[in-house]
């Protein structure tokens, strides 16, 4: 696996956006989620302005808006618990549609769909944007300690590696004749799971050793010309 | 399943990530002494395996399917500094690279799903451990209950801190039952799962699991009389 390697969330581009330095990147980021987090539900407005702070970023960045409303999927199990809220809560009730509904709970849900989506839509923009060693490079910067950057970089330098591993494990079933239908294929993913860690811890042992045998010293060197 | 932004209000996500700051820099101590420097590309790598597994379905019934949580399972095999750890560096590279549980609320993740599984899996463990006879066999068993508490448990955390910060108006009382009651039934899956993935390892290499490890030191070199005569 090569340096050249994008996750599966980067979309290429040469915009202003995507040439930030990671590190203000992530910055903007937090503070526009706690900004978002800690605006009170009822200024409707300001949910309007922010999704148009978002939508000329995204503008700007020239990624795809289908490319990001795609991936927003991710919050899908959120919304589900969003739209059971106003029927669950307590406090007076109202009439939504014939419906029985308690205004704070549907107040809560409004809160809860508007600050989750523009979170994941502003997420999805930092990792549309950036490429992950900029990102390290960038959290680095942001003095977030050394050795847990390093564990992150490890892990997303391996993390197609592993995947991949997986992947062609299910191949093999398959092409075995297997197929998980119900509780009782557990055992066989299970020994899965476990011949994937055995793998993965003896790769981390063989990575160790390799990284030994060319002077590792347990700080990472930093390659000149690379971001 | 992850918190997202403003599930929790700001005070308690700062809390929480507050909290979580202490617990990774008391992991990043604790794990050199699990690993001295193998830290970053062994952590890094079983990071990489908490996050494949999650991606792993396990099918339950009618086309519905769950994946493993993983902290239980990962403080076995690796120790609980470096399961800290990797599950911490999980959470953040979903945040960041996946938009998957939001940044605010990444404390509260690393609390919830980090924090509370790897300290109540691992601890029940070693109660379990301490208690049952010392036999590598029973490994697999005392994981697999240390993780059906580990799930709920967290569900329970989640309650309490929805009582400092929920944003909705919910009977917390019904939360409750609510919550443990289906996270009981996620806690026997990750039990059964965890059961038969270490299982599984301990057969083929109990020195890897960490959790195995003081039981295997007492076994004694044996050497075989009759199967040295029968080769010679």
């Amino acid at each position: 696996m090569g340096a050249g390697h994008g996750h599966k969330l980067h979309y290429h581009g040469h915009s202003v956006v995507h040439r930030a330095p990671a590190h203000l990147k992530i910055l903007v980021l937090l503070g526009f989620t706690v900004l978002v987090v800690a605006t009170p539900g009822e200024w409707y407005a300001a949910f309007g302005a922010y999704l148009l702070v978002i939508a000329v970023v995204v503008g700007v960045s020239r990624v795809p808006a289908t490319y990001l409303l795609k991936r927003s999927l991710i919050e899908v199990p959120f919304l589900a618990f969003a739209l059971l809220l106003p029927f669950v809560a307590h406090g007076p009730r109202t009439d939504v549609l014939g419906l029985s509904v308690s205004e704070s709970g549907l107040l809560a849900a409004w809160a809860l769909l508007a600050k989750g989506t523009l979170g994941v839509l502003a997420s999805l923009t930092l990792a549309a944007t950036t490429e992950p060693h900029e990102l390290l490079h960038g959290l680095e910067r942001l003095r977030l300690p050394s050795q847990l950057v390093q564990i992150m970089a490890f892990m997303v330098r391996y993390l197609d590696v592993v995947t991949g591993e997986m992947q062609r494990m299910k191949v093999a079933r398959e092409s075995r004749g297997f197929s998980a239908r119900d509780p009782r294929q557990w055992p066989v993913l299970a020994r899965s799971a476990g011949a994937l860690f055995i793998r993965s811890y003896e790769r981390g042992e063989r990575v160790h050793l390799a990284m030994l045998s060319r002077g590792y010293t347990g700080r990472m060197p930093r390659i000149e010309g690379r971001p | 399943m992850h918190v997202p932004n403003g599930f929790l209000d700001a005070p308690t996500s700062m809390a929480t990530g507050a909290a979580a700051v202490v617990c990774v820099g008391a992991a990043l101590a604790g794990a050199r002494r699990e690993l001295d420097d193998r830290t970053a590309p062994m952590a890094g790598l079983v990071a990489a395996f908490v996050f494949a597994t999650q991606m792993l379905n396990f099918p339950v019934a009618a086309g519905t399917s769950g994946h493993l949580l993983g902290g239980a399972l990962a403080a076995v095999l690796v120790g609980p500094w470096t399961a800290l750890l990797c599950m911490s560096v999980v959470f953040l590279v979903q945040s960041l690279l996946f938009a998957d549980g939001g940044i605010t609320a990444l404390g509260t993740n690393i609390i919830l799903m980090g924090v509370t599984t790897v300290v109540v899996g691992w601890l029940l463990f070693v109660l379990l451990r301490a208690l049952l006879p010392k036999r590598p066999s029973l490994v697999p068993l005392e994981a697999g209950l240390a993780a059906m508490v580990s799930v709920p448990a967290a569900a329970l955390v989640f309650v309490g801190l929805y009582a400092a910060g929920g944003t909705a108006d919910l009977s917390l009382g019904e939360l409750a039952v609510a919550m443990v009651g289906v996270h009981t039934l996620i806690g026997i899956g990750e039990a059964a799962i965890t059961f038969l993935a270490v299982a599984s390892i301990v057969a083929v290499r109990p020195d890897l699991v960490y959790g195995a490890r003081p039981l295997l030191a007492r076994r004694e070199l044996e050497i075989r009389a009759t199967a040295t005569e029968a080769t010679a």
